[in-house]
């Protein structure tokens, strides 16, 4: 047998259960990976002399309700020397949205996650500081929820001069 | 309220919070710093005074109506996040855009770049204590703005790159006046170098001070000047080459020194690399030309063809009110923006407004570095971290 070329045929190759799925769009790769196996797949496309992704650029989710599983974390590898690109996508139930952080793995994912917390509501599990960080920590819900209106749910004080309170 | 837990006992260590309203946090950053005397022990930056919410109104707005909103991320590189987010789109659609109106977003990318880098240098001379520069840098940023106005009728907010293309026709006149702009910069820059380079007080201020290691800045996901200080070429321009840079000649400067003057050499370094982008771009602009795709229904119409062409009149129309459908997908674009990597993530669900819409924001990225920085450096080499890092709060809370 051939030694495997593609990066997605040597994740293949190491644990075929870690590709769950491959979508290609626009020449953009992406793996699906089991959340079971995030945190193993991330620290394999690093390590792995072949393919060698040894920079994280990205990470972000995007929300599918109503339909389930609602959430997709995202994260975006890039490897320096090969000029290649990789993106990694856990699928999440709403009702149950946890998954491995990857800081141990990188480090600068960090930030990324706590942003992800804040605006989705994803828990990271091994997350070293997982506290809100573009809002302010006693905020109620997570504003990116495709269920959470874009005005927001605050009311506005009571308005003078025959204005009438509305919610903004 | 974030609180600090102190790293070493009680007794000797005191929290000091700098900010959120300091002149030499360039906007609301808040950072907690623990000292010991007036060495940092442990410092924790909290953003987010700066929230607007732009990612969650993009998802509420058309596709074309959003482009005015990333003008408004990183104030000091508008025309970048116009491009980077048109990019994005234009993958999702799949549309070609015109060589000549990728000369001309080069062009404009360029100067945009040397004019942020020239807010940097001011800014952060200012931080350290060199005054005079800040008003020369300001002096040559004044004529790139009035460039822009001239191409766009912005001075900042240009709005100038649209998906399919960019706004206008170049104006009248643009080549005389870049010509004499790109006569007198390369000695403005060195201009600059008599007043720092060598300025002894600059160098105590910046020599050896906030290093990090190249490991440390990739495991930290940093891009832009600051990985490029640390040995690391990494620039997208070269590695992932975006709207014809790989018919350019120019070289990535790099450095090994990863302290606060390595990240200044490498920025006044890539404003002369710019303008010989400039200068090659200006040369590959024909006078005449497309300077917007052919693609009905996405690009508006010429105003001419609306008043003789009934198909033209619905496009506009459709366009306006409705919007255009790009299918279901998703595109990550990343160019590289004066402070690193900025890229645009955008899922389409098939509807004519975007499922989500996401900034990979350098700034935001980079600032997670700054106590790898600071830690264990004097309070005063807290402010020429901050400056190397080129942080825009509007960018790093969006």
């Amino acid at each position: 047998m051939s030694e495997p070329t593609s990066s997605v045929e040597r994740l293949r190759a190491w644990n075929a259960n870690a590709v769950a799925e491959v979508i290609e769009y626009r020449g953009e790769t992406t793996v699906v990976v089991p959340r079971e196996l995030l945190r193993a797949t991330a620290a394999r496309c690093r390590d792995d002399a072949a393919t060698k992704f040894n920079l994280l650029t990205d990470a972000t989710c995007l929300d599918r309700h109503p339909y389930e599983p609602r959430f997709e974390v995202v994260y975006q590898l890039v490897c320096i020397s090969r000029r290649e690109k990789l993106r990694l996508r856990v699928k999440l139930y709403g009702n149950d949205p946890v998954v491995d952080s990857l800081v141990p793995v990188w480090p600068g994912a960090n930030w990324l996650e706590r942003e992800i917390f804040d605006l989705f509501g994803i828990r990271f599990t091994g997350h070293p500081d997982l506290r809100r960080i573009v809002l302010p920590d006693d905020w109620e819900g997570y504003p990116l929820r495709r269920d959470y209106p874009v005005e927001g749910y605050r009311d506005l004080p009571e308005m003078p001069l025959g204005f009438t309170k509305r919610s903004i | 309220m974030t609180t600090v837990e102190t790293a070493v006992g009680q007794a000797k260590t005191m929290v000091l919070n700098m900010g959120p309203q300091h002149p030499s946090t360039h906007g609301v950053l808040r950072i907690l710093l623990e000292l010991d005397g007036e060495t940092v022990v442990k410092a924790v930056p909290d953003c987010g005074y700066l929230h607007t919410g732009i990612e969650k109104s993009c998802e509420d707005k058309t596709y074309s109506q959003a482009i005015t909103l990333t003008d408004r991320m990183d104030y000091l590189n508008p025309l970048g996040n116009n491009l980077v987010y048109c990019m994005a789109v234009e993958k999702l659609l799949d549309l070609q855009v015109p060589k000549r109106a990728q000369y001309i977003r080069v062009m404009m990318v360029e100067l945009q770049r040397i004019s942020s880098h020239l807010v940097w240098l001011g800014t952060h001379a200012i931080d350290l204590g060199a005054m005079s520069v800040f008003l020369y840098c300001f002096r040559e940023r004044e004529e790139i703005l009035k460039i822009f106005e001239m191409f766009a009728g912005q001075r900042m907010m240009t709005s100038y790159i649209r998906i399919g293309g960019v706004a206008l026709q170049p104006p009248a006149g643009w080549r005389e006046r870049l010509e004499k702009f790109l006569k007198y910069m390369p000695s403005r820059v060195d201009e600059y170098e008599t007043l720092l380079t060598k300025n002894r007080i600059w160098m105590g201020r910046t020599k050896g001070i906030g290093y990090i290691s190249a490991e440390d800045a990739l495991a930290l996901s940093m891009t832009g000047p600051t990985i490029r200080a640390a040995g690391i070429p990494y620039d997208n321009r070269k590695l992932f080459p975006y709207s014809s840079y790989d018919e350019f000649d120019f070289d990535i400067p790099t450095r090994t020194d990863s302290d606060c003057f390595g990240r200044y050499m490498i920025r006044v370094a890539e404003m002369r690399e710019s303008l010989k982008i400039v200068r090659q771009a200006m040369d590959k602009i024909t006078d005449e030309g497309a300077i917007k795709s052919d693609a009905p229904g996405i690009v508006p119409p010429q105003r001419e063809k609306m008043k003789t062409e009934m198909e033209a009149l619905i496009y506009h129309f459709k366009i306006f009110t409705e919007g255009f459908s790009p299918p279901a997908g998703e595109a990550f674009v990343t160019v590289e923006s004066p402070r690193g990597e900025l890229g645009c993530f955008i899922a389409s669900d098939g509807s004519p407004k975007p499922l989500r819409c996401h900034f990979r924001a350098p700034s935001y990225i980079n600032l997670q570095a700054l106590p790898k920085l600071v830690e264990g450096q004097l309070i005063s080499d807290v402010i020429a971290c901050i400056g190397t890092i080129d942080i825009v709060l509007g960018e790093v809370d969006r």
